[in-house]
This record gives C-alpha cells, sequence and structure tokens, in this order.
C-alpha cells in the first residue's frame, strides 16, 4: 500500500514538472531603465506597455532622475558595481564617460541588426572614439533652428528672412515695434553655444571647416570661425537690454508669451512650446547665410543612446529592449507622443513643424563641440561657453575666443599643440 | 556665514555653566556593570557615548578625506581609475591651461567672497548687535526679523533671489525705476562685473542674523559692572563699547571669522543653485567648490569628469582651510587673552 502511495507521489510528482503551466508561472525577468527624462515619462511607460505586450516574462520599470542629478546617480551606482540594466546615456563624449571605463555593454550589426540601418551620422555619437565600438541604440537627433512667432511677423509686415542682411532688417523692424526681437540670453553659456550653433556654421562653411578643424588642418583661431562668431555681436542690438542676465527659463517664457518674435534653439522646444501655450502660432526656419538663394547649414547631433550595463545579469531581456528600441514601431512612438525627431530611420512625421525641421536637415553640420570636442576636458563646450559670455559681455574679441578654445583643447587635442 | 549652519552656542560665555565633565560622568556612570572598576566602568561609558559620533565622523568626514586623497594620486578615464600617477594631477591644476587659470580664478572669488562677507554680513551684524542690546522698543520683533532668513532653506533663498533679480521679470530692477533710479537697472547676476558681488549681499542676507544673535549673546554677557565702573570713570558711550565691550566680546568674534573663513572658501550651495555649476557668467562667479564639483562630477551638459584633477582640488581645499583655520585660530585666541 505504502509502495503504491510512494509510486503515486513519484508520479504525480513527475506529471508535475511536465506542465507547461510550470515554465509559464516562472518569475519575469525585471528590467531596471533609469533616465534624465522626467518629463517623458508617461511616454516611456506607454512604450514599454507595448514593449511588455509582445514580450511576456519580460517587465520594465523606467526610473527618471532630475537631469542635473542624474550624471552623479548614475556614476555612483555604476562604480558601486549597481546601477540599471537599461541605461539612457548621452552621445559623444557624454557616453565615453561610461563605455571607456567598461560600464556599458558594446552592440554591433549582430547583435542588435536593425542598427545597420541608422545614419552614420546617429552611429558616430554611439561609438565610443577610442575602440570606434558602438554602445547603444541612438534615439533622437536635434537641429538648432530659428524659432518664431507668426503672429508677430504678420503684425510687424515680416517674413522668413533669405539673407543675413535681411535678418538683421527683419530684426530692427521688430524693435522699431516694440518687441524684442530675440528671445536668447547669455546668462548660461550653453544657450549661448546653442546660438553660436544656430549662427555660425552659414559662415564658417558647415562641414567642410568641422572636417578641417575636427582632423587637426586648422584650429579655432581661424578668421574662418572667429569672423563667424563675430556675427553674433550683430544680434546683441536685438536681444533683450539685458539679455546677459536672461536666463533659459526666461527665454523660454518671453517667447511663450509673446514677448520676444524669435529663439534661437533645439528642435526639442518644439514639444514644450506646444504644451505650454496652445495658443502659440510658431514655426521654424534656418539661420539665413549670408547671400540670398544659398541652402543654409543647420547643425544637428544625435541627442543620445539606449544602452546595456556591463554587469546585467539579465542580458538577453536587455537586448531584447534595446532591440525593440531601434524599431520602426518604437521610433514612431516616439516621435507621435514626444514631437521630437527619432533617430530611426523610416519614421513618419506628421507634425508639419517637426517636418520642417526634417527638410533643414538635408544639409545638417555636426553641432561643433558636442560632437568634435567634447571628448574629454576640458571639452570644446565648456571653454567656448564661458569666452562667448566674455564675448558677449564686451570683455573679448572673437579672436581671443577662438585663442582661449584652441589653449585648452590642446590639453588633450593633439593636432592644437603648439598653435 | 557662507555654507555654515554650525552653532557657535556652548563655545561662548554660556561655557561655564556645564557641569564639570568627571561630574557628568559619575553621574551617568552609575549602573555599572558588576566585575568593572569604577574607572573601567567610566571608560566603558566613555566607549558608549562617543562611538556613534565616532563612527559617523569616520564614515562621512575621515574617509571622503582620504579617499579624496588617494583618488587624486591616480589617473582617471571618465569614471574608471587606471594607474597611481602621483603628484601628476596636481602638477596639471596648476600648470596646465585652463585649469591654472580656473584655479586662481576661482581662489581670488573666494577671498572677495570672505572680504565682502565681513564687510557686509559681520561688521552690520556687529551694529545690529550693539543696536539691539540696547533694547529699543520692539528689540525682540527685530530680533526675530533678523534671524528669520537663516531659518529658511537655501534652496528658496536662492530661487527667491534669482527672481528678485531676474532682469526682465524681476522687483529690484522694476522698483529702481519706480524710484526713478531706472538708470542703476542692470541684469545684476548677469553683469561679469556685479554678479560676485550680488550673490555674496545675497548670501549675507541670508545669514546676517546669526552673527547678529552671536554678537548680542556676548554684549549680554559683559557684566554690568564693568559697564557702571566705566560710566562712572567718565566714559562716553562709544569707548565704553570700544574699551569694554569690544574686548570682552573677542572670542565671538574669532568664532565668527572662523566660521566667515570656512563658509566663505567652502563656498557652494548658493553659487550653485543661482547661477548653476559653470560659475558663470565667464567664469566671474567660479568658487573652488564650483570648480571642484565641475572636475569631479562633470559639467551638466558636457557630464565628462576629471576625478583626479577634482581630487587635486578638494585637498587642495582641505589643506588650506585646515592650515588656515589653526593658525588664525591660534593668533585670534592669543588677542583674545591680550584683549583680555
Amino acid at each position: 500500500m505504502s509502495r503504491r502511495v510512494l509510486v503515486g507521489l513519484v508520479v504525480c510528482l513527475c506529471v508535475a514538472t511536465l506542465d507547461p503551466g510550470a515554465v509559464t508561472a516562472q518569475p519575469p525577468v525585471k528590467l531596471t531603465f533609469w533616465s534624465w527624462r522626467v518629463e517623458d515619462k508617461w511616454a516611456y511607460d506607454k512604450m514599454i506597455q507595448v514593449f511588455e505586450q509582445r514580450n511576456p516574462g519580460i517587465q520594465v520599470e523606467f526610473v527618471p532622475f532630475k537631469q542635473t542629478e542624474y550624471n552623479t546617480i548614475l556614476s555612483s551606482a555604476l562604480t558601486g558595481g549597481k546601477g540599471p540594466d537599461i541605461i539612457h546615456l548621452r552621445a559623444y563624449g557624454g557616453l565615453e564617460t561610461f563605455s571607456a571605463a567598461g560600464f556599458v555593454a558594446p552592440l554591433d550589426f549582430d547583435t542588435v541588426p536593425e542598427l545597420k540601418t541608422f545614419s552614420r551620422q546617429m552611429l558616430d555619437g554611439a561609438r565610443g572614439r577610442k575602440d570606434g565600438k558602438l554602445y547603444g541604440v541612438p534615439f533622437a537627433s536635434q537641429t538648432i533652428v530659428v524659432y518664431y512667432n507668426k503672429k508677430i511677423f504678420s503684425q510687424a509686415g515680416v517674413s522668413i528672412p533669405k539673407s543675413w542682411d535681411e535678418f538683421l532688417a527683419v530684426c530692427k523692424t521688430l524693435k522699431d515695434k516694440g518687441v524684442v526681437p530675440i528671445a536668447n540670453g547669455a546668462k548660461e553659456g550653453w544657450t549661448l553655444e546653442l546660438m553660436a550653433g544656430a549662427v555660425a556654421p552659414n559662415f564658417y562653411g558647415g562641414t567642410v571647416f568641422y572636417d578641417a578643424v575636427t582632423s587637426g588642418h586648422t584650429s579655432f583661431k581661424d578668421p574662418t570661425y572667429t569672423n563667424a562668431l563675430a556675427r553674433m555681436l550683430e544680434l546683441r542690438p536685438y536681444m533683450h537690454l539685458n539679455f546677459m542676465g536672461v536666463d533659459y527659463a526666461t527665454m523660454q517664457q518671453l517667447f511663450l508669451n509673446e514677448q520676444a518674435a524669435m529663439f534661437m534653439g533645439g528642435s526639442w522646444e518644439i514639444g514644450f512650446f506646444k504644451a505650454q501655450n496652445k495658443a502659440l502660432d510658431f514655426d521654424v526656419f534656418a539661420t539665413p547665410p549670408l547671400r540670398g538663394g544659398q541652402v543654409p547649414w543647420v547643425s544637428s547631433f544625435n541627442d543620445g543612446n539606449y544602452g546595456i550595463n556591463a554587469r546585467t545579469p539579465s542580458l538577453d531581456a536587455a537586448l531584447k529592449f534595446i532591440r525593440f528600441t531601434a524599431t520602426r514601431e518604437f521610433g514612431q512612438m516616439f516621435t507621435d507622443m514626444l514631437a521630437q525627431t527619432s533617430a530611426v530611420p523610416g519614421v513618419v512625421i506628421t507634425d508639419p513643424i517637426l517636418k520642417h525641421v526634417q527638410e533643414m536637415n538635408r544639409k545638417a553640420t555636426p553641432y561643433m563641440m558636442l560632437v568634435g570636442f567634447r571628448w574629454q576636458a576640458p571639452t570644446g563646450s565648456t571653454l567656448l561657453q564661458s569666452a562667448l559670455q566674455g564675448m558677449m559681455a564686451g570683455q573679448k574679441t572673437p579672436e581671443q575666443v577662438g585663442d582661449e578654445v584652441t589653449r585648452g583643447l590642446s590639453a588633450w587635442f593633439e593636432p592644437f599643440r603648439g598653435r | 556665514m557662507p555654507g555654515s549652519n554650525r552653532s557657535a552656542a556652548g563655545s561662548g560665555p554660556r561655557r561655564a555653566e556645564a557641569p564639570p565633565p568627571s561630574v557628568a560622568l559619575t553621574r551617568f556612570a552609575r549602573p555599572r556593570p558588576r566585575g568593572l572598576t569604577r574607572r573601567g566602568s567610566q571608560r566603558l561609558w566613555l566607549v558608549i557615548f562617543l562611538a556613534p559620533a565616532t563612527a559617523l565622523f569616520a564614515l562621512f568626514t575621515t574617509y571622503p578625506i582620504v579617499s579624496a586623497l588617494v583618488y587624486s594620486l591616480y589617473r582617471w578615464e571618465g569614471i574608471g581609475r587606471r594607474e597611481l600617477v602621483g603628484l601628476e594631477n596636481f602638477v596639471r591644476l596648476f600648470t596646465t591651461f585652463p585649469y591654472s587659470q580656473l584655479l586662481l580664478n576661482a581662489f581670488w572669488h573666494n577671498v572677495v567672497v570672505f572680504v565682502v562677507t565681513m564687510l557686509a554680513q559681520n561688521v552690520v551684524a556687529l551694529g545690529l548687535a550693539l543696536l539691539l542690546a540696547r533694547g529699543p522698543w520692539g528689540a525682540k520683533v527685530y530680533r526675530v526679523i533678523f534671524f528669520l532668513p537663516v531659518t529658511l532653506s537655501l534652496i528658496i533663498v536662492g530661487f527667491l533671489w534669482a527672481l528678485f533679480l531676474n532682469p526682465v521679470f524681476g522687483i529690484v530692477n522694476q522698483l529702481l525705476a519706480t524710484l526713478g533710479l531706472a538708470a542703476l537697472a542692470r541684469p545684476w547676476l548677469g553683469d561679469t562685473h556685479t554678479a560676485l558681488v550680488t550673490l555674496t549681499l545675497v548670501n549675507a542676507w541670508r545669514w546676517l542674523g546669526f552673527p547678529t544673535i552671536v554678537f548680542l549673546a556676548g554684549i549680554n554677557a559683559v557684566p554690568d559692572e564693568y559697564l557702571e565702573a566705566a560710566r562712572l570713570d567718565g566714559a562716553t558711550e562709544w569707548q565704553v563699547t570700544r574699551h569694554v565691550v569690544f574686548p570682552l566680546l573677542a572670542s565671538a568674534v574669532t568664532i565668527i571669522v572662523l566660521l566667515t573663513f570656512i563658509g566663505s572658501f567652502n563656498w557652494f550651495e548658493l553659487p550653485y543653485i543661482v547661477q548653476g555649476v559653470s560659475g558663470g557668467p565667464n567664469r566671474s562667479t567660479d568658487v573652488l567648490g564650483l570648480f571642484f564639483y565641475r572636475m569631479a562630477f562633470g559639467e551638466v551638459d558636457t557630464g565628462l569628469q576629471d576625478i583626479g584633477v577634482g581630487s587635486a582640488i578638494a585637498v587642495l581645499m582641505f589643506i588650506l582651510l585646515v592650515t588656515v583655520s589653526v593658525f588664525a585660530a591660534g593668533w585670534l585666541r592669543r588677542r583674545e587673552v591680550e584683549l583680555a
């Protein structure tokens, strides 16, 4: 009797282990995804929902941190052997900080075949400078444009300028009508770097100069570059009287409250402007070149990447998620919800303003310091930002700015040594 | 004083009121475990009471200082520690452009902050304390009003003043315009000539109540007999203040000067909140604390770190603060004795 019971129990046990239900009852793999995009959490949660429906057994939790604290939190976690499975990473030098230290898992076309379709310019922002390996899936491209208030323009009887002189004339007309022509300020250096990214490429010759300076054939002391920076000084009379104290938030408020007619900034503002003032009738144009009839250059860059923590215990699941972020489906959701240009090729843009940005990108040049000179400290951006503040305050000439940036970069950029 | 909320209470004249330590310990030592002598038991209680503070101090003060020193001797790649390089990070800090220039620039700004704070905060505080000590009408209310900003969070103070001083919407420039002084209106925090002093004055506004209370306590502790004796000898009010009150205030002055020095050279919070990590515009509000933070943790938008150089700055700041504080404390204490 007891033997029968024993056999019965063994049979039951075998059947139980063979039950396919037991396999699906395995606890799901949980991935954490850290980011600095607090304001985009709602959109990421929705995109993650779609992923989880397609991949039962994997759960992803999106955990955003305050932008200014994100780097510190992430560095501390990674050096402590912790951190998330999926990491929202910056591009170029901001990525290199983590990839060179071995904290990000390298990817390639075999592990993420979707990357094959991405543009070279986007992928360059996901590469380690030293080893040339890919460390992430680019998520967005950003372009520096001039936003303009259509209502103010029509009231002042001006239209989109086609040449630099026309641009200055438009500014003058707007100022005469009592409107602040350009909302930009100088209190935060990075907004001045953006302004340089909007104005300078048309005067230094876009990618031709970019290639020459990044290969070390010339430096930022080149008059081609310093003369281009000098053009920014021509805009000073058309900024707010106290523009030196105008910070980023005030710039945005000036444009949103229709106190300023134009705003030089990144394409990431489109969604924000629309959300903040639904009645704001605005569009974008590229800063006009010296002479009309030429197609203007716009600065653009890879905004950042999604990467995998090299020490994740759930590499397969993380890879599945990373591949999902490289699909057109993800890219489309990203563009539709966040009003930004997804880095995934083939995404259809419906937003009319974003469409204009996409058209301008046909003649895009790398955003100089971010793409070319943010690989080691002191970065080109750090040097340029404070030097430009000095220039706009009237304490430095464009030549001194070029000299300071070149000298600072020579600390790590060999070709500039002794220049 | 900048960045410091350490209380000076207990270090001044009140010290005498505390019971002698041995008496206090004997009182605590009553439940003596069996088998322990009185002295052994006292030691045990000493260890028990000192252990938590020692552990916290070791974990949050000693360990970071030692690790900063160690970090400063290595080469770093991003956040990855590489080989030992000795003093190379210090050499880079002192000899490479732009570090050498930034270091001098930030150090000079710390000096300016110290001098302006001494004048705009501590001298004014002494004046206010002298006035309040005379017990004018509403003295208690004024005392609370002067101390109120000290209780405000620094974040609130920073945001509030950034709003007040905003060149477009701020009330400071609007107020000047209303008073017919529109010509004086300027981007206070954006003008490279005014940004640092403006920021230091905001800081002085925030901390003013603290030295005021410390000086007031010092003045109130001066025995009335001394003052009366001086007045009977025919001393004027100014002579009483100058020759009786001031010498007896020396210990309060020592504390305030030292705290102001440490606060000025450790200054970080307010410039960080109001001007951001880059110490703009054009590094006109850059101080050693911000320079250290940028090197160690990267600029907000570039995020590129140089932990080696960052740690070297931290080590230098530590050496500077400890050396000057020790010498200054010794000198000021000697003066206290001379004056008393």
